[in-house]
């Protein structure tokens, strides 16, 4: 059994107009996407904004209604409406991009900490206490951090905050959509690090959102790079770096800027080849809606969205 | 020199908390030559966008003091008439967030028009739109006629941040300071707007100023770095220097904080710099600033007045410091 399996995942937002503002179209944020995860693994979803990776990621947890398709948790559709009442969405948990708007600043750590407990345990206050504590020390921050707010914490601590929350139920399942986007190059490392290591030690699987492609290659073992609602390519991390084969991917690739300042002019012109394949083979490669092409097997672990041939 | 475009002299910005005034930009000296590009590195409370800010004279409330000399006047004396003329014209700046730079009741034609007017007062409609177009067509915007009638919520991240930097080098300005220009964009996008700001440098002639954590972004853009931590400068170097023989401990630590995108070898860990930048106000003024986050380097290294060594020509490092640091992982290994 695959550990969380999506099946054909459609999410479309209706646009509405006319008289009766009846739905007139839709757009197609995800649009027939599907892949596998295994467990332990981090999954990286690659994309530009706009491309519905954040969407595809909300769509699992719940948070934005899946027009068709399935999403399969060890077995299990989480859009089955019998479903529904079983608890296996507390094994689903989220970390946000943002930790300066997503902890409620009027809360104290211990209720926001406590929260998701709250739902979903019978404990007493003493023994919530004990958990709290427990999830803070796990993420590095000290006991006397309980009564504080969250404005008295930095960027890192407040992510390490969101991350406790997202641990507190100990779940299989962790969707961490750009968890360290809005942070400081050393903060992230901090917070990066520390996700590794809860990983192991909470044996977690990863579904990580990120447009970073130089973070998206420290943390994942495969990824999927998404364009307009649509993969375009998937495979494993070395696949995706050493053999891009999609003109898209190529482009995203060639686009992380070089650490090495030496190699400024040969980046330079490498870019520039890519742009103009892109250019040139635009048509090739997408069909004319400008949408990706379904995905096709290119070695075992590597799939590429390439027109049929022949 | 002659072609020294900007230089900032013993630059000291405060800010007032109840009753005290505490410095975010503490005794700052640098210059930006023509078709420079000056990189300034630092993490978020490290003052780099505190020193933009008073070169543009853009604080409400700061006092500040010493000298920024754009093209030997200066910029701290100027009346505010003579600010008026040469902000905007001969110096200008793209902001960091676009959406509240912006002015969400105006568009973008409007926008754009307003930044040609205020410094030409002549130019005719006709005029005025020809050249907003133009610039639409500069920064790459793609069907200029249709979006300059556009509002800024109707625009794309990416969008925006071009007619920022549209409205900035609407009067081909002499030095142009970019604030975290590209943070918030996608790397495709990124690599556009940083090749946009390189053609200027190269057409214009301009000295530019970028102020960035990503040191990706330094790699492929500048041509001198000056890394800030806690408002002072630590150290400045051209980018070959910086890159391959960085000497302070906060630049290494920085470097080593980076996921290394181009290199194949998968290191687990990320270097993690102790502790977080200090607050302002509880800025350790003498010693090393630097001193709490490197605990396990012996205090007797530092200097006790940290100045900044000129170690090779143009590469300068504050503290001594450097001569004896090393990662704590290191010492294991030394060992």
């Amino acid at each position: 059994m695959t550990f969380l399996e999506v099946k054909d995942l459609n999410v479309h937002f209706p646009i509405r107009g006319g008289i009766l503002n009846r739905k007139i179209d839709a757009v197609r944020a995800v649009d027939g996407v599907s892949f596998q995860i295994e467990a332990g693994k981090t999954y990286g979803l690659v994309g530009e904004s706009g491309s519905g990776k954040t969407t595809t990621g909300r769509a699992i947890i719940g948070l934005n209604n899946i027009t068709s398709g399935q999403v399969l948790f060890q077995g299990n559709d989480l859009n089955d409406k019998a479903n529904k009442k079983l608890d296996f969405r507390k094994d689903i948990q989220m970390i946000f991009q943002d930790p300066y708007s997503s902890l409620n600043p009027k809360k104290r750590v211990l209720d926001i900490v406590a929260e998701p407990l709250r739902n979903y345990e019978k404990m007493t206050k003493r023994e919530e206490l004990l958990e709290v504590a427990g999830l803070l020390e796990k993420v590095g921050l000290s006991e006397e951090s309980i009564y504080k707010y969250p404005h008295q914490f930095s960027g890192g601590q407040r992510q390490r905050i969101g991350i406790a929350r997202a641990i507190a139920l100990k779940p299989k399942l962790i969707i961490a959509d750009e968890p360290v986007s809005a942070l400081d190059v050393s903060v992230q490392a901090q917070v990066l690090n520390f996700m590794k290591d809860i990983q192991k030690e909470l044996n977690l699987t990863y579904l990580f959102i990120s447009h970073d492609l130089g973070i998206v290659k420290h943390m994942s073992d495969r990824i999927g790079i998404m364009y307009k609602g649509r993969y375009v390519e998937e495979g494993n991390t070395e696949d995706i770096f050493s053999n891009p084969q999609h003109i898209y991917t190529k482009r995203l690739v060639a686009a992380i800027p070089d650490i090495n300042p030496n190699n400024r002019a040969k980046q330079k012109e490498f870019r520039e080849a890519v742009q103009k394949e892109y250019d040139q083979d635009y048509d090739q490669y997408f069909d004319e809606k400008g949408l990706a092409y379904p995905l096709r097997q290119h070695t075992d672990t590597h799939l590429v969205a390439l027109p049929g041939r022949g | 020199m002659k072609n020294k475009l900007l230089e900032i002299k013993n630059l000291n910005t405060s800010f007032r908390i109840r009753d005290d005034y505490y410095a975010a930009v503490d005794n700052v000296s640098l210059s930006v030559k023509k078709n420079e590009v000056l990189a300034i590195v630092g993490e978020s409370g490290s003052g780099k966008s505190a020193l933009a800010f008073s070169i543009m004279r853009l604080h409400n409330r700061a006092k500040t003091e010493g000298e920024i000399l754009f093209k030997d006047e200066n910029v701290i004396d100027m009346t505010a008439t003579r600010l008026n003329d040469v902000r905007g014209k001969d110096m200008a700046m793209i902001f960091q967030d676009p959406l509240t730079a912006l002015n969400p009741l105006m568009t973008v034609g409007e926008q754009i028009g307003e930044a040609l007017f205020l410094h030409d007062r002549k130019l005719s409609k006709k005029v005025l739109n020809d050249r907003v177009i133009d610039l639409l067509n500069q920064v790459g915007i793609p069907r200029p006629n249709y979006v300059v009638d556009q509002y800024p919520h109707e625009l794309s991240g990416g969008m925006r941040q071009r007619v920022m930097i549209a409205i900035a080098i609407a009067n081909d300005p002499e030095l142009l300071i970019a604030d975290e220009p590209t943070t918030a964009l996608d790397v495709t996008i990124q690599a556009q707007i940083l090749d946009l700001i390189r053609e200027l440098k190269e057409k214009m002639d301009a000295g530019i100023i970028l102020i960035t954590h990503d040191l990706g972004v330094v790699a492929e853009m500048a041509d001198r770095v000056a890394v800030m931590y806690a408002g002072e400068i630590v150290e400045i170097a051209d980018v070959q220097t910086l890159f391959e023989q960085p000497k302070h401990p906060y630049t290494r630590s920085l470097l080593n904080s980076v996921p290394n995108s181009t290199d194949s070898s998968k290191q687990e860990k990320l270097h993690v710099i102790q502790g977080i930048v200090p607050s302002l106000a509880n800025l350790p003024r003498t010693g090393c600033r630097f001193k709490d986050r490197i605990p396990w380097i012996d205090d007797s290294v530092h200097e006790d007045n940290p100045e900044l060594h000129e170690i090779e020509p143009g590469h300068f490092v504050r503290c001594t410091c450097y001569q004896d640091f090393h990662f704590p992982e290191e010492e294991v290994e030394q060992k």
